[in-house]
């Protein structure tokens, strides 16, 4: 089984603080981290080769950075990494973003493409099932575990508001992931002192099979027309008290809004 | 030396610092709390390499330097220190020495399973009449045919009854006073050999520290380790490697007590701000956080010149003297700075400060660095 | 792309085992407001079996046109069949603005159609409004809610967004709002369906009370800390008839299930009380409630961040405060 895993490189959401004074975002000192959604399916495609023998490949689209990201995967047992950078491909919507890594998957033998289902950054959940869309894949998103019947069908549990779904689907197809249902695993210490002697394939835009009018700038229908801080209402009232007090300053503040 | 690290090892800092904080952690306050080894902290450092961290590949290991193996002890120990010693045992006092002296049959059968945490290693030195001088050894063994057969006791042996292998300090000639001193593998679960007393001790109470009771305990005469009466020669060389690992346990703890130090004293108020912001505060911090600091160099070079083959023996006392008076010096501190809370097992500084007190006793005193650093300054 | 030729305002109406999701009206509340501004219809799309009845319930909720696919092929929702149904509709009906509930089901359907009819989607928008162009501006949390970007879909048609539920506001129903009510076929390519079969749904009961349709919430956070502290919350609950929500830390730590989770990676909630106890009031948790009407925060730090959107902030021990306003509250309703 021949596995692809679409990974991005994010800033950790959860270490962005806003600066009080002006309400802009402090960005300094913010670490970059594999995207947890796609660790997860990361994993998801390791348990699969430790279980039934796969190859796996990871491709990430990015900055040259993006590169810690793939020694990471390296070192967590992938066989095979794919820098997506180029220039041309930047500003990219998700639908550009879309475009530009299934005209790299083109180019990447697979049975199943993995994504996670959302990126911290964006939180769009776009880009996998635009994926499959562009090369023609059935999709199941939100999976939560996923069984092989050995041949060409997999069953997969996918998350609901009310529950979950029992799916089945027919290779080649594309799922995207859930980190909760997926621990990663570390990286091993044998993987790490190995990750930085393994090549990792750098690609240009003119390595991946797609119109160049559907990448990058050029090819987003949607653009940023304005990004602001969020505008917070202004702050009520503080009280430092003790205990008996406080109770009786919020029963008063209920009564007075009819809400009690 | 380079003073930054690799990017090899800033990954491996990356892994073991996520492993540490979601893995050890958690368990921290209750190994110490119900004196329980942690077996399945083990398991999964197995699992990903950590058991084998300096052991080539060719005999199962991960392949990393000591470097990274004393970065694992110290990440690891700055949340728990018991987890610190486990590893640092199993590693430096008992696959060091197989993989340094062993034969190559010898470095097969237990190098793999060492070094996948499947089995767990341990030393078997101090006695109870042969501590600091550890020359006056007086468990013997005496080759009967094929077999060496050994008898006498061993006490504070760390991993004792969890280990699978111990190494074995035993006298083989009294008459040749150290050069009369031979190794052994000995496997648990031989005939004659026994798990004695377990210690109930003040700090590092997850980690097992017993006695082992030898009584005609027959092994193969293959399981002598280096050459006849080069067991002293041996355990000298093994504690001088188990040193930086001991270093970097008390390095770990009294990082992890500077960590908690100044979570404590930036949320904690007193007079109306915060006890980070009184100078007090800030000049005792400021002195310790070199100290840490100074402490982390001479781990790291000591593990610079053991990955390099150059001489460390001094080195390693160095670090282990420092490193040890450090975290005592830091845990003493920050339980100060803690305050009422901090002498109590709602915060984790009166754990450290008790796991920090070992770092000065075991592997060598504090006494005995001195010693073997001014051996050498007077040497000429 | 001639953009002239796309008009009105179209609604995804998701429905689940027949039942209208209420993220259906709610997006046909917005889209309303969109058409009046824009002197354009809003048209709705039912897919679904036997649903043809529930036409008129959309209608009342601001239809003013009922496109209506009947099909086994569209009984339960699955990603192929419901995008080849709008697809179809798209192309033929040439609509200038989709909305889509940002369900699971939303977010499945409408990157795959975005990208099948090749236009611009933008993902959980929270402000909806018509710019001077007649485009549609889309405003949405970016950088885990940490900055708002207003988003626009120049050259391509249509303009698509999908919208969590919980954000826009149901129109009161009308029961005597007139519109028409269209049966439309679709010509399915059943191979390409076949492709991804379901073999079942199954409901599980996560303590099953959607938060984001509670009056009152009751929240606890890391200052809460244990299923102790959150079975005091629970007390205080049901003194004010109230369901207990959570912050991530405490879905991360396994003390509640993540369906009463509220924040980014959570639900929205815009509750008339939102009482906060030993919430910090991290960035992504304050874009999930900060709508509510009325906020109350408890927090020992005053510095919290929750005290910024807070009416009355309450600087102490949420496990002092919490039983002793139990037992007040406790007092005065018998």
């Amino acid at each position: 089984m021949k596995i692809v895993v679409c990974i991005k490189q994010v800033p950790d959401t959860t270490e962005v603080k806003i600066n009080p004074q002006t309400g802009t975002l402090i960005r300094e000192g913010v670490p970059s981290i594999m995207n947890p959604d796609d660790k997860g399916g990361l994993e998801l495609a390791l348990q699969l080769k430790d279980k039934y023998g796969a190859h796996v490949t990871v491709i990430t689209m990015g900055l040259p950075q993006a590169e810690d990201i793939l020694r990471e995967a390296l070192a967590m047992g992938v066989d095979r990494a794919i820098l997506l950078t180029d220039r041309k491909l930047g500003g990219a919507d998700t639908l550009a973003t879309s475009n530009a890594l299934a005209g790299a998957l083109r180019n990447i033998e697979h049975d199943l493409i993995i994504t996670g289902r959302q990126a911290i950054d964006g939180d769009t959940a776009q880009v996998g099932p635009q994926i499959a869309e562009h090369l023609d894949l059935p999709q199941v998103s939100y999976l939560e575990s996923m069984e092989y019947d050995g041949k060409k069908t997999f069953t997969i549990r996918k998350q609901t508001e009310e529950g979950y779904q029992m799916l089945e689907i027919d290779m080649p197809c594309l799922v995207t992931v859930l980190a909760p249902a997926f621990k990663a695993r570390y990286m091993s210490v044998n993987g790490i002192v190995n990750a930085y002697n393994r090549e990792i394939e750098v690609w240009g835009a003119d390595k991946i099979d797609v119109d160049e009018a559907k990448i990058g700038k050029a090819g987003s229908p949607t653009s940023v027309a304005k990004a602001f801080p969020k505008s917070l209402k202004p702050a009520g009232e503080q009280y430092e008290v003790d205990a008996e007090q406080a109770v009786g300053i919020i029963v008063s503040k209920l009564k007075e809004k009819f809400i009690i | 030396m380079d003073f930054n690290l690799s990017k090899t090892e800033n990954l491996f800092l990356q892994m073991i610092r996520e492993f540490a904080e979601k893995e050890v952690k958690p368990l921290a306050a209750e190994i110490d709390e119900q004196e329980c080894f942690p077996i399945e902290t083990v398991e999964k450092m197995g699992k990903i390499g950590l058991m084998g961290i300096p052991i080539p590949t060719q005999y199962g290991g991960a392949g990393g330097t000591n470097m990274m193996y004393g970065m694992a002890v110290e990440e690891l120990s700055r949340v728990c220190g018991t987890t610190g010693v486990v590893l640092s045992a199993h590693t430096s006092l008992c696959a060091a020495p197989i993989l340094e002296n062993g034969t190559e049959e010898q470095k097969m059968k237990y190098l793999p399973k060492l070094a996948s945490g499947e089995w767990i290693g341990a030393f078997g030195l101090t006695e109870p009449n042969a501590g600091t001088d550890a020359a006056g050894q007086q468990t013997t063994a005496v080759l009967d045919g094929e077999e060496w057969v050994l008898n006498g006791s061993k006490i504070f042996i760390t991993n004792g009854g969890y280990a699978h292998v111990y190494i074995i300090i035993a006298m083989t000639d009294k008459s040749m006073g150290t050069k009369g001193i031979s190794a052994f593998i000995v496997e648990k679960g031989t005939p004659g050999f026994s798990i004695g007393k377990k210690e109930m001790k003040m700090g590092i109470r997850g980690s097992a520290t017993t006695e082992l009771i030898f009584e005609n305990c027959r092994i193969p005469k293959d399981n002598l380790l280096g050459k006849i009466g080069g067991g002293f020669a041996i355990a000298m060389k093994t504690l001088d490697g188990g040193r930086i690992g001991i270093a970097a346990q008390a390095l770990g703890i009294a990082q992890g007590a500077m960590d908690e130090t100044v979570k404590y004293t930036k949320e904690r108020k007193q007079f109306g701000r915060s006890i980070s912001q009184f100078q007090n505060t800030q000049f005792q911090m400021a002195d310790l956080e070199t100290k840490v600091q100074a402490a982390r160099l001479l781990v790291r070079s000591a593990h610079y010149k053991k990955d390099n083959g150059i001489p460390y023996s001094v080195d390693a006392a160095m670090a282990k003297l420092f490193c040890a008076e450090t975290a005592m010096e830091v845990t003493t501190k920050a339980v100060q700075f803690h305050g009422g809370y901090g002498y109590t097992r709602e915060y984790p500084v009166e754990r450290m400060m008790r796991d920090a007190k070992i770092t000065e006793i075991y592997e060598g005193t504090s006494e005995v660095q001195r010693m073997v650093i001014a051996g050498k300054l007077f040497k000429k | 792309m001639d953009t002239t030729q796309y008009k009105d305002v179209y609604v995804f109406c998701e429905q689940r085992e027949g039942v209208i999701q209420s993220v259906a009206l709610e997006l046909l509340g917005k889209a309303r407001e969109l058409a009046d501004t824009l002197k354009e219809n809003v048209v709705a799309i039912l897919l679904g079996k036997n649903i043809t009845n529930k036409a008129q319930d959309l209608i009342a909720a601001g239809a003013d046109k009922v496109l209506v696919v009947d099909n086994d092929l569209l009984k339960d929702y699955l990603t192929e069949p419901y995008t080849q149904a709008i697809t179809q509709i798209i192309n033929e009906q040439k609509p200038s603005i989709l909305m889509i509930g940002a369900t699971t089901i939303g977010r499945d359907l409408g990157p795959r159609l975005s990208a099948r009819v090749s236009t611009g989607l933008t993902a959980d928008c929270t402000k909806l409004e018509i710019g001077e162009e007649r485009e549609l501006l889309m405003t949405r949390p970016a950088f885990g809610g940490n900055l708002m970007a207003t988003i626009v879909c120049k050259d391509h048609r249509p303009q698509m967004s999908t919208v969590r539920p919980g954000v826009m506001k149901k129109m009161t129903a009308d029961a005597n709002r007139k519109g028409e009510i269209v049966d439309y076929k679709i010509n399915f390519n059943e191979e390409k369906i076949s492709r991804v079969r379901l073999i079942k749904t199954v409901k599980e009961d996560k303590g099953m009370i959607d938060i984001s349709e509670a009056k009152i919430l009751v929240s606890g956070g890391r200052g809460v800390g244990s299923q102790e502290g959150f079975n005091k919350l629970e007390e205080l609950a049901g003194v004010l008839n109230a369901q207990v929500s959570s912050s991530r830390a405490c879905v991360d730590a396994g003390i509640i299930d993540h369906s009463r989770q509220v924040g980014q990676t959570g639900k929205t909630v815009r509750p008339d009380l939102y009482i906060a106890c030993g919430i910090s009031g991290a960035i992504q948790h304050l874009a999930g409630m900060e709508e509510s009407e009325f906020i109350v925060a408890i927090n020992k730090d005053k510095f919290a961040p929750i005290f910024n959107v807070a009416d009355v902030g309450i600087v102490g021990d949420v496990n002092k405060i919490i039983p002793l306003l139990t037992e007040r509250l406790k007092g005065m309703m018998e």
